[in-house]
């Protein structure tokens, strides 16, 4: 069995996003960065899916040098090898075609993903892939199983969910519940460093979107605060002022 | 320059949101002086069809097929895109549900199309160039994406903006899909779990929520009394899922899920930044905490500062009181 799982190196969750004085692009000096926290349950599904020998995995991620350190993490928590794809990620068209363009010739039974980067969650890899590469695909995934060369998949939808069974090779987008997010030990640490961490150039994507600016929120005004002994006038003010009920 | 909106129900029933994207597109269409086409695929009644015209669809274009009677994205996204072409369709609108993340990458690869979800607000049209607001950094920001392919894919979020009725006369037609692959099929649905059948919270209008303090999972009635009497859906902060108090798929916030709701309730939750990132874009913001110094202040509209276990039974009751006026 071979996994690929695809990586994304995004500004860590508690992260102040500001943007450039003519606001086209986000400052990313003093960010610390991680791996897209869904794709570690990914990964984590993933190595638990091989344990005892049944197979390999590898880590995959379109960044430039600066995400190698991501890589590096995600070997140590157990990945077998790693494959960086050196281009700028502009958006998930370009990811998914880079990604399409390293797995077509290989024989790969089950490629993960996140249900979604943290930076654009534009929930989009997965199912781009999945058509770029004529496989099934579940956007998001809330557990998977495999059984033999299928796989039993309960995909989220609104107020519930949808129990699907799917034969390999499928892509799949993890969410929460899939796996808990494992934490590398000092043993994966120090092999991680002498693993293979291979380099390939990107192909040319036709560019059919792009970023044109960005916008920060606007900041609420000051609180209203309420007495506890009144609680009626939270109601009158939802309904006369904010007119939300 | 045509105008199509795919529409998704729930065995047979019309979701809120696709009442969203018809008035989304059909604004979209009023812009253009164009028509709006809608899309409906799968078993759904002629009367429930027609409901879609007092939106403003002028065109319902519906595929029923054995094959198609439950969603598979793959089945789905190739009567779309098939529908798309034949139309010369310009602008295809669908909601940012689940399924539709599900289908929206694979009919943008499919037309060569550009794609943008999480939109929030209409489009500025300018020639054959599209921008469109979007969220991006779980809500930390907003990004303008600027489509330029022939076809323009927009992925639309939950309560973007309200349904609103428009009617037309409109003209139902029963589509036969083109030549079904069977390669789309792979994948079969085992079962269907329908969690709740109450208001799903990726659509709700109104959320209450709780956090670690309401200390156990055995005090959230307080938090479901109130919701049901404002008719809100329920969710919970990450500590909460994670303990296994509630479902995961109740979690907001930077991992779990975004919403933008009219009105979000906070009982009990400190306001973390990962928690804000998944809320801020609500309309307005309820806080309810015993800290005063919670960081959640600072960012709601409303707050008291008080133990919810005294104060929201009380605003229950203050809300049944007010809805029976
Ligand atoms: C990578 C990462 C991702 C994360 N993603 C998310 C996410 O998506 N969503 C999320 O929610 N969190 C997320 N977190 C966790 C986040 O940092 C906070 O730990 C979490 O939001 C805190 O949950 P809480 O507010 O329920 O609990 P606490 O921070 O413990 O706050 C409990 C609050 O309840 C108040 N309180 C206590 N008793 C009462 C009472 N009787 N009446 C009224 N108020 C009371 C307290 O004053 C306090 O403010 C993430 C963290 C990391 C590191
Ligand atoms: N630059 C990237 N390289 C590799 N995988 C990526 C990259 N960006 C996103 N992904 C994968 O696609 C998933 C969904 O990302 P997105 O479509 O951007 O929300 C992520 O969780 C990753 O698994």
């Amino acid at each position: 069995m071979r996994i690929l799982v695809c990586i994304s190196h995004v500004p860590d969750t508690t992260s102040k996003i500001t943007f450039s004085e003519d606001k086209t692009t986000f400052n990313t000096t003093g960010l610390q960065y991680i791996i897209n926290p869904y794709d570690e349950i990914a990964l984590s599904k993933a190595l638990a899916l091989v344990e005892g020998g049944k197979g390999t995995v590898t880590v995959i991620t379109v960044g430039e040098p600066v995400t190698e350190p991501t890589l590096r993490k995600a070997l140590a928590i157990g990945a077998d090898d790693a494959i960086r794809i050196n281009a700028y990620p502009q958006d998930a068209w370009f990811v998914a075609n880079q990604l399409t363009a390293y797995v077509q010739d290989k024989e790969i039974d089950l490629i993960l993903t996140g249900r979604e980067s943290i930076d654009y969650n534009s929930a989009q890899v997965a199912s781009y892939l999945g058509e770029l590469l004529h496989l099934p695909s579940v956007a998001i995934a809330k557990k998977v199983e495999l059984q033999g060369n299928r796989a039993t998949v309960e995909r989220e939808i609104e107020g519930g969910k949808e129990v699907m069974d799917i034969p390999l090779p499928l892509v799949i987008g993890t969410a929460e519940g899939v796996a808990e997010a494992r934490i590398p030990n000092m043993r994966g640490i120090m092999s991680a460093r002498t693993k293979p961490l291979t380099v390939i150039e990107p192909i040319e994507v036709p560019q059919l979107g792009r970023i044109t600016y960005y916008e920060a929120p606007v900041p609420r005004g000051s609180v209203k605060l309420i007495d506890a002994s009144e609680p009626e006038k939270l109601v009158e003010l939802l309904h006369q002022e904010a007119r939300v009920i | 320059m045509s105008v199509l909106v795919f529409v998704e129900h729930t065995e047979g029933q019309f979701k809120k949101s696709a009442y969203e994207v018809v008035s989304y597109a059909k604004a979209i269409a009023k812009h253009l002086h164009q028509p709006l086409t809608a899309l409906a695929i799968g078993n759904i009644t002629t009367e429930e069809l027609q409901r879609l015209g007092r939106y403003g669809a002028s065109k319902i274009l519906h595929v029923n097929h054995h094959k198609l009677a439950s969603f598979i994205n793959q089945g789905y996204a190739s009567v779309i895109a098939h529908t798309v072409r034949e139309e010369g369709v310009e602008f295809m609108v669908l909601s940012n549900s689940f399924s539709g993340k599900d289908l929206a990458p694979r009919l943008a690869a499919k037309l060569q199309a550009g794609l943008a979800s999480n939109v929030v607000a209409l489009p500025e049209i300018d020639g054959d160039q599209l921008t469109v607001k979007t969220t991006a950094f779980s809500g930390k920001a907003f990004a303008y994406i600027t489509l330029h392919s022939p076809v323009k894919v927009l992925a639309v979020n939950a309560n973007t903006i309200e349904s609103k009725e428009d009617p037309t006369t409109t003209n139902i037609v029963a589509l036969e899909p083109a030549a079904i692959d069977m390669a789309d099929f792979k994948a079969m649905i085992k079962e269907l779990i329908q969690t709740t059948d109450k208001v799903a919270l990726p659509e709700a209008e109104i959320v209450v929520s709780g956090g670690r303090g309401l200390k156990g999972p055995e005090n959230w009635n307080i938090i479901e009394d109130l919701a049901e009497a404002l008719g809100a859906a329920v969710a919970c902060s990450k500590p909460v899922s994670d303990a296994g108090w509630r479902p995961h798929s109740e979690h907001v916030g930077q991992t779990g899920i975004t919403i933008s709701p009219k009105l979000y309730f906070a009982v009990g939750i400190s306001g973390a930044i990962q928690h804000l990132a998944g809320v801020s874009s609500s309309k307005v913001i309820v806080v309810i905490n015993k800290d005063p110094e919670a960081p959640f202040f600072k960012v709601a509209d409303y707050g008291i500062v008080g133990d919810a276990f005294e104060l929201v039974p009380k605003l229950t009751a203050a809300v049944k009181a007010y809805k029976n006026k």
